[in-house]
């Protein structure tokens, strides 16, 4: 019986944290908007609701109401599937990333709070976090050359060449710039990575300065931002694989870049700027704040820089990125064993 | 089309435009991709054709006037510019002084609100998507100045033959100078932004490059050629205009590749202020259109009040003037390079013959050469560069 009420609760958890995060992604687009209107000297939305404020919701009114629209030779199936693996690869990984203290001890509804994670700052603490996160986004490559593929179109077969070509050769350069991280903490938990941040000069983008920056890098490809926005990159190829997606089908697609913006900033936060711990404030707060710190960091980015070149990319990232997080392991592993 | 599909080569023919996002306007090339790799393109134009040159065969002189507006859109004024300098050297007729600067002025301008749209566009096809936002807003303060001079903003018409409509504006100067003192400090602020950014210089660098035996080869002018090494500017060249009053120097870079054109079109912004700058210090006094009623076209209250006007205007505007006949071809520096009007006269009221040489059209010409085993990512900045307005293209 305990186990039905401890489901029932992590179910509501879910829910509740899902929720959430479908509410701050929408959002994001708005504070893209305006921070982009604010850098570019313009207002911005400012006509639903009062700053704006409703946007979103009349966003994704019109895009729902939309009519839908699909390519004649589209591989239907295929095509209908794609948005939905993008977006489920995009939202996953919010499972293992820890937003809270834990409260220890305690039991609720007859269920002990510390079983199944359910007194904690996160839906699943589970101890491969790290490769769960990479796992899942590396599934959500197939969404991106699936929907170009399907539209039975070039711009969007273009758009899905580059994605893989990208997505492949960034995972690896992501995932190897974490690892200094890890050697440090010597857990592959989310939450384990967090808790060894307890103090301020022991946050990761200290003692791993070099490992922040090629996340920062990598991450940005990882997921497409500029300046390595390439697999829309409207100036070239009108905007890459959603090309032939209309309506919430393109809202999908659209949930699942603001997703993963989300999920990069939370990643950074929680990987080298101590997650929620920090003085004084309650645990949340410092999660959020660091978050959109982040989120902002990342606008700015984009209002800032132009769009660097398909093919430097990948030189960027095989003979740049990719050598320096090797370094950056070397680095980390000799001072460890040096010490210990 | 046919060829490719009876071969069965691997490459892909892609569209690009003639609704891309980045074709400005309705041009469609028709590109053969290798991967990403460009093997050959061939630009479709036609898609704005209005047959302009046609049309100015059934109008009289003073009435084909607004249509060249419509031509170069970016530049409205420097078609005006061209046009009616044809026209004057068909009738040799004589521009006051005053009124050949304020040409020069406008025309300036003109160069400065092109080279501003032309720097937001290419910026935003490289990836850039802020500094538009900027250029618009001087480009914005400059319109407001073509507001107040003529009342026109984007197709102003501010020019006649044998001198400008209207006498400039009072205030008009102060306003003048107060955007003078602020743009420059403006265009380092771009320059901030991006001419010694890394990517920036990584997308423009050694892309696109033209040589000078190919600029000539290919009959690329203004910018295009002055990027490939050629010091060629009609405005220093064969001074129209009381160019030769002024001083100002022209912008000549080597390398010919997509950076070398937006480091001279940032310069030419630059010269163009100077420019403007000595037109306001030394602005003659005087009228501002030729006094010769055979050919132009008197001022409104003229016609009020004397009854030759009248009977001069109503001939002009009816049955239009009988130039010479004889052919001319005048050629002017616009932003985009040389823009020339071949007018031949038999001798009536309208042009027996009238053509259009768009720099734009035959800068395009250079596409293919400058785009081929580039990426797809380099066609863009490339054809960026370029600077194509589609309605002069057309025509």
């Amino acid at each position: 019986m305990t186990d039905w009420g401890a489901v029932l609760l992590v179910a509501i958890k879910g829910f509740l944290a899902l929720g959430a995060i479908m509410t701050i992604i929408a959002y994001m687009t708005l504070m893209e908007r305006k921070v982009l209107a604010f850098i570019q000297v313009r207002k911005g939305p400012n006509r639903v609701g009062p700053w704006g404020l409703l946007q979103p919701l009349a966003d994704g009114i019109k895009l729902l109401f939309k009519e839908e629209i699909s390519v004649s030779g589209a591989d239907r199936i295929l095509y209908l599937m794609a948005p939905v693996i993008v977006t489920v690869c995009a939202l996953l990984p919010f499972a293992v990333v820890p937003f809270g203290k834990g409260i220890v001890g305690g039991k609720f509804l007859g269920v002990p709070l510390d079983q199944w994670a359910l007194g904690q700052g996160v839906l699943a603490d589970i101890n491969t976090g790290v490769l769960f996160i990479f796992a899942i986004s590396s599934l959500g490559v197939y969404g991106v050359v699936l929907a170009g593929w399907a539209s039975n179109s070039k711009y969007p077969l273009l758009g899905a060449n580059r994605a893989a070509a990208q997505m492949i050769s960034y995972e690896l350069a992501l995932g190897l710039s974490v690892v200094g991280v890890l050697l440090l903490s010597g857990t592959l938990s989310l939450v384990g990575i967090v808790e060894d941040q307890d103090r301020i000069w022991k946050w990761n983008c200290f003692r791993q300065p070099l490992g922040f920056l090629l996340f920062l890098i990598a991450g940005s490809a990882e997921i497409c931002r500029t300046p390595f926005d390439f697999i829309e990159c409207e100036n070239e190829l009108v905007a890459g694989y959603q090309t032939e997606y209309s309506s919430m089908k393109f809202g999908l697609f659209y949930l699942a870049e603001y997703g993963h913006l989300l999920l990069l900033s939370t990643l950074v936060t929680t990987f080298f700027l101590g997650g929620w711990q920090g003085p004084v404030l309650p645990p949340i707060v410092w999660f959020s704040g660091k978050v959109f710190a982040m989120l902002f960091f990342f606008m700015w980015v984009r209002g800032t820089y132009p769009r660097l070149r398909y093919d430097l990319l990948m030189q960027l990232g095989w003979k740049v990125i990719l050598p320096a997080a090797l370094f950056n392991i070397m680095i980390t592993a000799l001072v460890l064993t040096l010490i210990y | 089309m046919n060829e490719a599909q009876e071969v069965r080569t691997e490459t892909l023919m892609l569209n690009v435009g003639p609704h891309h996002p980045s074709t400005h306007g309705v041009l469609r090339v028709l590109v053969e991709l290798e991967g990403e790799v460009v093997r050959n393109l061939t630009p479709d134009l036609g898609f704005l054709h209005r047959g302009v040159e046609k049309l100015a065969e059934s109008k009289t002189y003073h009435q084909f006037l607004p249509i060249t507006d419509r031509l170069d859109y970016m530049a409205a004024s420097y078609n005006n510019f061209a046009y009616c300098l044809a026209v004057e050297r068909l009738l040799d007729l004589e521009v006051p002084p005053r009124a050949q600067y304020i040409r020069v002025l406008i025309g300036e301008l003109n160069r400065i609100f092109s080279h501003l749209f032309w720097l937001g566009t290419h910026a935003h096809d490289l990836g850039a998507i802020t500094p538009i936002f900027y250029t618009l807003r001087e480009r914005e303060e400059i319109m407001n100045l073509f507001e107040m001079a003529c009342g026109g903003r984007l197709t102003q018409t501010y020019f006649r033959i044998g001198g400008v409509a209207l006498d400039l504006p009072e205030g008009f100067e102060d306003r003048v100078r107060a955007f003078l003192r602020d743009f420059p400090r403006r265009v380092d602020e771009y320059e901030t932004l991006l001419t010694s950014n890394p990517i920036w210089m990584k997308r423009m660098v050694g892309v696109g490059v033209l040589s000078k035996e190919d600029a000539i080869a290919l009959g690329a002018s203004g910018p295009m050629a002055r990027a490939s090494g050629l010091a060629w500017d009609i405005r220093k060249t064969e001074p129209y205009s009381s160019y030769d009053h002024f001083d100002f120097d022209v912008p000549v870079f080597e390398d010919g590749d997509v950076y070398s054109r937006y480091l001279v079109r940032i310069e030419e912004m630059r010269q163009s202020a100077r420019i403007i700058g000595q037109v306001l210090d030394r602005l003659p006094e005087g009228p501002v259109l030729a006094e010769e009623p055979r050919w132009v076209i008197p001022p409104k209250e003229k016609t009020l009040h004397q009854i030759e006007s009248l009977i001069h205007h109503f001939l002009l505007v009816e049955e239009g003037f009988h130039p010479p006949e004889g052919e001319v071809y005048v050629a002017v520096e616009s932003p985009r390079g040389e823009l020339g009007f071949y007018i031949v006269s038999d001798g009536g009221p309208r042009p027996y013959r009238l053509k259009i040489r768009p720099p734009a059209f035959v800068n395009l010409e250079s596409l293919a050469t400058m785009s081929r085993g580039r990426l797809l990512a380099d066609l863009i900045a490339i054809l960026s560069s370029i600077d194509i307005v589609l309605a002069e293209i057309d025509r």
